[in-house]
């Protein structure tokens, strides 16, 4: 009874003067959220000051609906991340999806139909690259890397390599048209973002994945359905990456087989940079759409500084590298 | 008077929300086996992290041969002298015993390759001190438990250690095997060095050390000869009151049948295992080394598979195809290995807690914090579990508290049956006694508890029926009251087993 007492104190005591500081500043490294947003809000400050061109609707428009697509697959990927999978077909699911969508619309099926047959068509391959996965245990790099191929390759197929053009203007509306100065497809994404961050941070379902991912084991014998909750999340992921295909045609008026080239990549990186691990357990919505605008910003900032194209890429890498470099650092002194 | 090997003096050390050392002194003396003991959560593994040079003090001395050493990494600490084992085995199971015992700094050739001839010679040699006969290129994954505790041993003495700290060394030895530890402590020792002994068991501590010092709350609280001390000293020193009684009273009746087990069997494991378990009844299973008993569990619960034989539950039939389909049955399942197994160690203990029984955590689908955080500030009390608050990382907790959240974790959902490998591994006595009242409320409340125990004191004190079994047999089943720890060690050496009317 008495010794109770002890340990209580400890853990109210208000820490004196120099512990507070130390204490908040712990806090606010701990998340991932807050020091990305401190580093977007950075550039965007540096930037505004150097080119009168950046802060303006139409640049923060058009940069929105650039990372729309990458932004909406990323909430399934970050969620996958969580649960210790990751997926690499995302960019041929959104090729592919693109393609199917213009070539039923121009067939004359109703478009509402249209979308749902292709989102039901990204949930097919999300379950396939689930159980690929799940039972019969091929490595997620390599089950999703043949999905890539075989989605990217029906694309190709499909077309003959050529884009699918002459859609009806209608078809273009979510595309091309705004809200009250907003774009649609920024609404369709903040939404997404929004109820994704919501459902991963506070649903029983959702839940799951961080159990799943934090210890495969110990979620199975505390009872979750490891593979099932796997096995969804490769379907989320690949039915966003589907969604983002039909916004991306809608906004193209086409549907082009090889668009999206190496979106995984960003995809991951967004992710990772957002503090999800590959390893799986860790990670937000939040944070992994931050890494996404971050990623964003920077590459708008580096085609107004004029940045060839091919710098670019190599600067994402770089992105990528240096956060999750700061992140071991980081944990490593956390312990 | 010898000059101490080490001396640490006046050592601090604070971590976010806890002060786990307060000027704690201690020494160790050539040839010398000092026990370390006191609560989970006290700073016995602290401290040894500090002298391991896996921590630095806050602040406090430190000095070897009687000169002050700054310890700034394990590396440093071993060339000191000081070699170690952690709470947690730290080899590598794929690899070798060789290749384990000198890890990067295996004899070489010129030009860097391995020279596998000298390496294993070496090996071979040290492993012959302790009188062990494996072949070092054995795979660590195919040595049983005591012989990789012993390997580690032997790993941390590679580099000459005079100095070996050993925490828990025998949380996962059963009976026979603890005696086979002890040869070799004892020969280290004959040989001068000295061994500092983190236990939780107090007669394994009387029996091989040559003092005690105790630890509460990350103080000292004494050090003696422990000639001079008896087990109950011990205990109220360390939880700073009398224990009255170490095991609550058992069950004088039982409901109906809610578990029958008929000619069970595994492909290698075991076979033809037969037994029931009654609402209200907790039932103890007693073995040895290879006896195979985690296996049963696992196989009970569908982690494992069968050949053959047939599990009822509540009087009907099933198959149980997975951990989670034991799940929805009511049947639970606590592994052994928390780490691995048990807990989610990058997670706060709150949601720890919720992980089996999310359900009654949620409001129409939502999580609700608030509940997660009373529930679990409850067995926080209940269990004594040292911690800031119930948002911290388990896996920053000490073993012995983790011990306990894993146990809570599988409570909460109030399971029919029960089953549990090793209830209190690494759990000190104070929380032990909590832990086995728990138990009993809970058989008390209608559900059956089946479980395994290393300890057989424990398995005694608490189970009202015991089964007994050796190599994947059950050779035996003890009422209650009949069993005393010599007829349990007969029995669990395969004494008996060809007089099969043993025990009845
Ligand atoms: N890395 C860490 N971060 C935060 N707190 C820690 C860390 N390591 C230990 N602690 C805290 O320090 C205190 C002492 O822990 P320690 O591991 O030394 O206990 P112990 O005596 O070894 O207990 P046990 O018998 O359970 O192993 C505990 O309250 C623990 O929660
Ligand atoms: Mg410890």
């Amino acid at each position: 009874m008495v010794e109770k007492s002890s340990t209580a104190p400890l853990a109210e005591a208000a820490p004196p003067g120099a512990r507070w500081w130390n204490s908040a500043l712990r806090r606010f490294i701990g998340t991932r959220e807050l020091p990305l947003l401190a580093l977007i809000i950075l550039v965007v400050i540096i930037m505004a000051n150097r080119n009168p061109n950046f802060l303006t609707i139409a640049n923060f428009r058009a940069m929105a609906v650039g990372f729309t697509p990458t932004a909406v697959i990323a909430v399934g990927m970050v969620i996958l991340l969580v649960a210790g999978g990751f997926d690499l077909s995302v960019g041929a699911v959104l090729a592919l999806s693109g393609t199917v969508v213009a070539r039923l619309v121009l067939d004359g099926v109703e478009q509402p139909l249209a979308v749902l047959l292709v989102l039901a068509l990204g949930g097919g391959i999300g379950a396939v690259n689930g159980v690929l996965v799940t039972k019969i245990k091929i490595n997620p790099l390599v089950a999703t890397l043949g999905t890539l191929s075989i989605a990217r390759g029906i694309a190709q197929v499909m077309t003959e390599g050529i884009s699918i053009s002459g859609l009806p203007s209608s078809f273009g509306r979510v595309g091309g048209e705004q809200l009250a100065n907003i774009p649609y497809m920024v609404i369709i994404m903040l939404v997404i973002v929004v109820v994704g961050d919501l459902a991963l941070r506070h649903t029983r379902f959702l839940r799951q994945a961080y159990y799943v991912g934090s210890n495969e084991n110990a979620a199975r014998l505390s009872g979750i359905g490891v593979d099932r909750f796997r096995i969804f999340a490769f379907i989320l992921t690949s039915v966003l990456a589907a969604l983002a295909g039909v916004l991306l045609a809608s906004r193209l008026m086409a549907g082009t087989p090889t668009a999206a080239q190496g979106l995984e990549l960003q995809v991951l990186a967004g992710a990772v940079i957002g503090g999800a691990s590959l390893t799986g357990g860790e990670g937000t919505v939040l944070g992994a759409f931050l890494g996404i605008v971050f990623i964003g910003i920077i590459s708008n900032v580096m085609t107004m500084e004029a940045v060839s194209i091919f710098w670019q890429q190599a600067v994402t890498g770089a992105i990528l590298i240096a956060a999750v470099a700061f992140d071991m650092l980081v944990r490593r002194r956390r312990v | 008077m010898r000059t101490p090997l080490l001396e640490v003096t006046g050592v601090n050390k604070s971590f976010p929300g806890t002060h786990a050392l307060k000027d704690v002194s201690f020494e160790l003396l050539p040839g010398e086996i000092h026990a370390l003991m006191g609560e989970n959560g006290a700073g016995k593994s602290t401290l040894m992290h500090l002298l391991s040079g896996v921590y630095a003090p806050d602040s406090g001395e430190i000095r070897i041969d009687g000169h002050p050493v700054m310890l700034r990494s394990p590396r440093q600490a071993q060339a000191h002298g000081i070699g170690m084992v952690f709470q947690e085995l730290s080899l590598a199971p794929g690899l070798s015993i060789a290749e384990n015992v000198y890890p990067n700094r295996a004899p070489t050739r010129p030009g860097g390759t391995i020279a596998w001839g000298s390496l294993y010679r070496q090996t071979r040699e040290l492993l012959a001190q302790f009188e062990i006969d494996v072949d070092p290129r054995t795979l660590v994954r195919d040595l049983n438990i005591t012989t990789r505790q012993i390997v580690e041993i032997v790993k941390a003495l590679s580099l000459d250690a005079r100095m070996l700290l050993l925490d828990e060394p025998t949380s996962a030895l059963p009976p026979n095997e603890v005696e086979r530890l002890f040869d070799v402590l004892r020969r280290l020792k004959a040989r001068g060095i000295g061994i500092v002994y983190i236990s939780h068991r107090i007669p394994e501590v009387m029996a091989i050390a040559d003092r005690v010092t105790i630890l509460r709350d990350g103080q000292r609280v004494g050090t003696h000869p422990i000639g001079a001390v008896t087990p109950d000293d011990i205990i109220e020193q360390m939880v700073g009151r009398k224990i009255a009684d170490l095991y609550p009273a058992r069950a004088d009746s039982f409901g109906q049948e809610l578990l029958r087990v008929e000619g069970l069997s595994h492909e290698r494991d075991f076979s033809g295992i037969s037994f029931t378990l009654r609402r209200g009844e907790i039932v103890g299973v007693a073995g040895l080394m290879g006896a195979r008993r985690s296996e049963l569990l696992r196989a009970l619960v569908g982690v494992n598979k069968t050949t053959s034989g047939t599990i009822a539950i509540s009087g009907s039939p099933v198959r149980i195809q997975s951990p989670e389909h034991a799940f929805a049955l009511g049947m639970a399942y606590l592994p052994e290995e928390r780490k691995t197994d048990g807990l989610f160690l990058k997670m706060p203990l709150r949601q720890n807690i919720s992980a089996t029984a999310l359900r009654d955590f949620a409001r129409l689908g939502l999580m609700s914090a608030r509940k997660e955080a009373a529930v679990t500030q409850a067995y926080v009390e209940r269990l004594h579990i040292r911690t800031p608050g119930v948002n911290q990382l388990v896996g920053r907790l000490s073993g012995g508290n983790q011990q306990k959240v894993m146990l809570s974790k599988w409570l909460v959902r109030q399971p029919k049956i029960l089953i549990i490998d090793e209830p209190t591994k690494g759990v000190d006595v104070g929380a032990k006694v909590e832990i086995h009242a728990l138990l009993r409320e809970l058989a008390r409340q209608g559900a059956g508890i089946l479980f395994v125990s290393s300890e057989f004191p424990e398995i005694i004190g608490l189970a009202d029926r015991i089964l007994v079994m050796v190599e994947g047999r059950l050779v035996g089943e003890i009422p209650a009251g009949q069993a005393t720890e010599q007829n349990l060690m007969l029995l669990s050496s395969g004494y008996t087993a060809r007089e099969p009317a043993a025990g009845g």
